[in-house]
Formats: C-alpha cells, sequence, structure tokens
C-alpha cells in the first residue's frame, strides 16, 4: 500500500512534467463589459480585474488540467448590445460562463438568454436588489445589492452624526440607479431620519441647479444622490458651486476613482458606501493588493468583484470535480463556501447573492479612505 | 426663489445663444440648418484642445468661435450652394445639413472617442457672487451677459450696418436684391458665419458651464433650439431672446416644483399652445412676408 502510493505519487509527478505537451481542458468565461457609454469608466477596471485573475490562475495551476480563457466583449452600457454580446458567447464562443454584464439595467434585459439557455452567469457589479438573481437559478451574484451596502453604513453614521433630516436626488430613467434610490429610502425609513424632499433627473442631464436648490432650500443635514459617475460628478460640483456645502452621500455609482477625478476639489467629503474595504490587513486583500501594484492597476471596487467573480468561477470548476462544463460549474456554485478573498470571507446566501461585510468610505486628499 | 430665477435665467441664456443663430439663417434663407448643433458641438472640443496646449480660456474662446464662423461658412459653400435656386431646395438643404451634422459628429467621435471630455480644473475661476438670496459664479454671470451683449451687437448689425441691410434684402427677395446690386452669394454666406460663430460661442459657454462635452452634447440643446426659434417666431432675433429666457426659466421652475420628468412634457406643452393660438410665435412676422 504504501509503495503503491508513492508509484502513483511518481506517476502524477511524471504526468505534472509533460503537464503543458497534454492538451488541457480550456474553459471559456466571457465577460460582457461597459467599455463604452456612460458606465465605460467601470468597464475599464473590470477588465483589469479580470484578466489578472485569469492570468493568476493559469500561472498557478490551481486548477490542474483547466486552462481559463476569457473573452471581453463591449456592452457599450446598453441592453441590445448587452442582449447581442450574450448572444455572440452562448452561441458562437460556447463560454462555459458568462460575466457581467456592468449594469444592472443591461442585466435585466441579456441574463434571461443565458438562464434560457442553461449558461450561468456571475454578475460582479449588479446592485439592484430585485430583477437580477431572481431571474433565474443560473444567475449568481458577487456583488452585494445596494440594500446590503448601504443600511448597515448609515446606521452607524448616524449614530455617529446624528442626521435627521435628509434630501434625496437620484436618477429615474436607469434600473440601476432607480433601485439605488429605493434602497435609500428604505434604509432612510429604517434608521428613523425623515425624507424631507425628492429630486429627479435624467442620464443625459448636465444642469441639476433647479434640483439642488429646490432641495437646498428645505435645508435636509445630508443630501443621499443616486448617480452613475458621470452625472455624480456634476451633480456634486454644481452642489458645491451653489455654495451647499451639506454631506453628500453617493450610491454606488460613485464608487470609482473617475468620480473623483471628474469632480475634482468638489468631491472631498463624499460618502460612499463599498463593498470593498481597500485598507484590509486579511491576507487575501494584500496579496491582491500586491499582484495589482506588480501590474501597474490602481484597483478600485469594480475591479475587486470581476477579479472575485473568475475566482469564485475558479473555485466551482474545482468543487466540480474539474469539468468546467456549464452544468458542473452551476453545481459548484452551491458548493462555495468561506472562500478567502479581497473582499472577506466569500459566500453565497440564498438567493445566490453574494454575502460578506461592507464598509464606508470617505473622500480626503483625493481619495477613498475607509472611515473606521 | 432668486436662486431659481439665477438658475433659468442662465439656462436660458444658453438657448438664447444657440438659438440666436439658429433663427438668423432661417430668417434669411427660409430653411433650417441642422448641423447648427454639431458646429456648437465642434467649436467647444476645438477650445478643449486649445486649452489643452496651454492658450488660456480668454484666447481659447474667440479662436474656437472663429473656428465655428469658419466653419459655418464652409458649411454653406458644401450643403446649401450647390443647391440653391432648386425647386426643392429648402427640403434638400435641410438633408444636406442633417447628412453635414453626421458628418461632424462622426468625426468628434474619431478624434475624442465617445465618453465625456472635460476643461481641467482651474480653466476659469470659480469665484462666486451672492445675488438676490442666491449664489452666482463668475462664469454664469458672464454667460448671461455675453448672451445679452452678442444680441444687442447682432441686432445693431442686422438694423444699422450695410452688411445687415443687405442680409435684409436677401431675406426679403433674394431676385430683388441681386437686381439692386446686393453681392447675395456674400450676404449669406456672412450670415452662415454669424450664425455659426454665435452656435460656437454658445457650444464653448455650455462646455465650460457644465465641464462636459461628448460628441452628442448638442442634440440636447438642438430641440429645444427649435422650440426657442418657433416659440419666439421663426426669423425673430428678440423672439428668440425672450423665449430662450422663458424656456430656461419654465424649465428650472417645472423641475423644482413639479420634477424633472414633467420638464419637456411642460415645454412642449406649452410650445404646442402658442402654435395653436399664435401660430406665429411671441414676435413673429412671418404672416408678413407672404411673397
Amino acid at each position: 500500500m504504501h509503495f503503491a502510493g508513492r508509484s502513483s505519487l511518481f506517476v502524477a509527478m511524471a504526468l505534472a512534467a509533460v503537464g503543458p505537451a497534454r492538451a488541457e481542458t480550456v474553459v471559456k468565461i466571457g465577460a460582457a463589459l461597459s467599455m463604452t457609454g456612460p458606465a465605460a469608466v467601470y468597464g475599464a477596471t473590470q477588465k483589469a480585474g479580470i484578466l489578472a485573475a485569469v492570468d493568476e490562475i493559469n500561472k498557478s495551476h490551481m486548477l490542474k488540467g483547466v486552462k481559463l480563457e476569457a473573452v471581453i466583449e463591449d456592452d457599450a452600457s446598453t441592453k441590445e448590445q448587452g442582449i447581442a454580446v450574450f448572444q455572440r458567447f452562448i452561441n458562437r464562443d460556447k463560454v462555459a460562463a458568462i460575466i457581467g454584464p456592468t449594469l444592472s439595467n443591461t442585466a435585466t434585459a441579456a441574463d434571461p438568454l443565458a438562464q434560457a439557455a442553461g449558461v450561468p452567469v456571475v454578475a460582479v457589479s449588479n446592485t439592484a436588489p430585485k430583477g437580477i438573481t431572481d431571474i433565474g437559478d443560473h444567475i449568481w451574484r458577487v456583488s452585494l445589492t445596494e440594500y446590503q451596502v448601504i443600511a448597515p453604513a448609515l446606521k452607524r453614521m448616524q449614530a455617529r452624526l446624528g442626521f435627521k433630516k435628509a434630501g434625496l436626488l437620484y436618477g429615474n430613467d436607469d434600473a440601476f440607479t432607480q433601485a439605488g434610490y429605493n434602497v435609500m429610502k428604505a434604509s432612510l425609513e429604517a434608521t428613523g431620519i425623515a425624507i424631507v424632499g425628492t429630486q429627479t433627473f435624467a442620464k443625459p442631464d448636465k444642469d441639476y441647479n433647479a434640483q439642488l436648490t429646490a432641495l437646498k432650500a428645505l435645508s435636509p443635514d445630508i443630501l443621499m444622490v443616486s448617480a452613475l459617475a458621470e452625472n455624480a460628478a456634476g451633480i456634486v460640483a454644481q452642489a458645491r458651486q451653489l455654495g451647499w456645502n451639506v454631506p453628500i452621500w453617493g450610491g454606488n455609482g460613485f464608487n470609482s476613482p473617475a468620480f473623483i477625478k471628474n469632480a475634482g476639489p468638489a468631491a472631498e467629503g463624499v460618502y460612499v458606501g463599498t463593498a470593498w474595504n481597500k485598507a484590509s490587513t486579511d491576507k487575501a486583500n494584500q496579496d491582491y493588493l500586491a499582484l495589482m501594484k506588480s501590474r501597474g492597476v490602481d484597483p478600485d471596487q469594480f475591479c475587486t468583484q470581476a477579479y472575485v467573480g473568475v475566482h469564485v468561477i475558479a473555485e466551482a470548476i474545482k468543487l466540480s470535480g474539474m469539468k468546467g462544463t456549464r452544468a458542473a460549474i452551476v453545481a459548484g456554485f452551491h458548493k462555495v463556501k468561506d472562500l478567502p478573498t479581497p473582499l472577506g470571507t466569500f459566500s453565497f446566501n440564498k438567493d445566490r447573492d453574494g454575502d460578506h461585510a461592507p464598509s464606508l468610505q470617505q473622500v480626503k486628499d483625493g481619495r477613498f479612505q475607509i472611515v473606521p | 426663489m432668486g436662486q431659481q430665477i439665477i438658475n433659468g435665467l442662465f439656462l436660458g441664456s444658453i438657448y438664447a445663444l444657440f438659438a440666436l443663430g439658429y433663427t438668423l439663417v432661417f430668417g434669411v434663407l427660409d430653411i433650417l440648418n441642422l448641423a447648427h448643433a454639431a458646429v456648437f458641438m465642434l467649436a467647444s472640443f476645438v477650445a478643449l484642445a486649445l486649452v489643452g496646449h496651454g492658450i488660456p480660456i480668454l484666447l481659447a474662446l474667440p479662436l474656437a468661435v472663429l473656428f465655428a464662423g469658419l466653419l459655418g461658412v464652409a458649411l454653406e459653400r458644401i450643403a446649401f450652394r450647390p443647391l440653391r435656386g432648386r425647386a426643392d431646395s429648402n427640403i434638400s438643404g435641410l438633408i444636406s445639413s442633417l447628412a453635414m451634422a453626421t458628418v461632424f459628429e462622426a468625426v468628434a467621435l474619431e478624434i475624442w472617442g465617445p465618453n465625456i471630455s472635460r476643461f481641467p480644473f482651474g480653466t476659469v475661476p470659480e469665484t462666486q457672487f451672492s445675488l438676490f438670496g442666491g449664489v452666482v459664479s463668475k462664469l454664469q454671470l458672464a454667460i448671461i451677459a455675453v448672451a445679452v451683449v452678442l444680441f444687442l451687437a447682432l441686432t445693431w448689425l442686422v438694423k444699422a450696418t450695410r452688411l445687415g441691410r443687405e442680409v435684409r434684402a436677401v431675406a426679403e427677395s433674394p431676385r430683388a436684391a441681386r437686381i439692386l446690386g446686393v453681392d447675395v452669394d456674400r450676404a449669406i454666406s456672412a450670415s452662415f458665419f454669424i450664425s455659426s460663430a454665435l452656435g460656437g460661442a454658445a457650444g464653448v459657454l455650455f462646455g465650460l458651464a457644465f465641464n462636459s462635452i461628448s460628441p452628442d452634447m448638442g442634440r440636447s440643446v438642438e430641440l429645444k433650439g427649435l422650440a426657442v426659434i418657433i416659440l419666439g417666431g421663426m426669423g425673430s432675433m428678440p423672439g428668440a431672446v425672450m423665449a430662450g429666457f422663458a424656456l430656461g426659466l419654465t424649465e428650472v421652475f417645472v423641475v423644482a416644483n413639479l420634477g424633472a420628468s414633467w420638464r419637456d412634457a411642460v415645454s412642449f406643452a406649452g410650445l404646442f399652445l402658442v402654435l395653436v393660438l399664435r401660430p406665429r410665435g411671441l414676435l413673429g412676422t412671418a404672416a408678413l412676408r407672404e411673397a
């Protein structure tokens, strides 16, 4: 028995030695990311995260006999293009799993195609609480929903700063910003903060002076804004131009260095909840930061979630016997539990949504800093 | 309240500037130049490129406006002059200007890409004043002033100069003007130069005010500009300015009191009402010029 064990070890070593010559199973992962359009600022960093994870997994031979290959396409931040990309992934590229699309809005239109074709989808940036994972049992989510991020952080800040009245401003022509608003409203109500005024805008708008002036007149203690990064920068800049120094709390759309860059000095002091605590000293996070530094990438939350998305797929492949088929990956997702990631210890909850602890950050000196 | 009036005047001055150029060409040629919004956009990008090369905005603005004017002259040569005198030149000119707008947008897409570009911080000083219980920035004040000054200058030009008389003569009847010795082509060229320069000025100021420049930025203003010139009375310059400010103020108060979703609905319902009750617009004289 003892000898048999050793000889099989030799065989394994011999196989490992000729490994590269042997045909590896290539598992294709499609990524539908917004490389153009209003969400382009998120797509670029998501791509960096996915490529980093794929390279890392392939180099480390963590998946024996399996090689991951990322196929990245632009969903143009629109439903139409998102659907076209999903069709290409499912029928032409025959991917084993899909990451994306970047926006919840696009996901509501594209994900049903994958569900119907039996292709697992991992949402890495969709934060709308409803309408994503409830599409079906093949849709899984790594990103926290806005409620998971905002409600606990708001409660903590309220205890500290004693907000009593809040104003709300949100984009009402987009599933993501609309959902963000619903969450803010629910979180405020749950925390016992009165909503004194609510205003809306549309994605193509550039002038928010009228809305901000109307809200300012109601003198809330905090202004909560659900907007994509492009609108967010304009809103914050115009609020400060109006001489209004109210604390501003941004939704997940603010969660990008692009927001700080575009809003400039006006971004200082803005609060944003986050799924990723960049300052975490966990080994998984420190290793990840070192990896991204070696690749010359300054990661944000979206980059990190995309990176974790690939790792969750890899874990599912491992837990389902390295088959890497669509069905096997879904089976593997059911077994993923307490996976150490830069986001923290990761599991899926019963709704197939991601489950880990959120944090709160504030812009200071032109960067997001974690509020302890 | 004071603040909302400032917001409305500021927004209105941009509509007014844009519509002034739009209505000038309409008054002279009786056609809509649908490339006006594209000139608006390109001028903004040119100013941005100049600022990017270290040229201060006070110099970049007139240079970009000059560029827009020349672009207008070229636009007239390419899209309108070859069609002039044909039986259906109004419609074909409309379509060829639409084609030029598409070309301009494609050029901008190729050079600057589809994403939003921005002026670097500190391009314009961010000084603010208190006024009527509101806050107004130096830039907003400058934009309102520029709109009023350009309107007055244009009115003087059209009313009191030789070029202005020629332009008005051409507007009345190109054939009669030609018989009286007016160089019709030159008068039309000059109208296009002035019109596009005004559109360009509006574009640069818009880009500065909202610090957001993209190849499709003209689209949001295009429809509003059209509404403004219809509301003001096609071809009437004081009408365009008045209607521009009226639209800006209406929008601001609708957004603040009813919500942003109602903004366009109320604005265009108002336009519809004006068209029904007073078809020639607020200050229109179109009915007098039936010949």
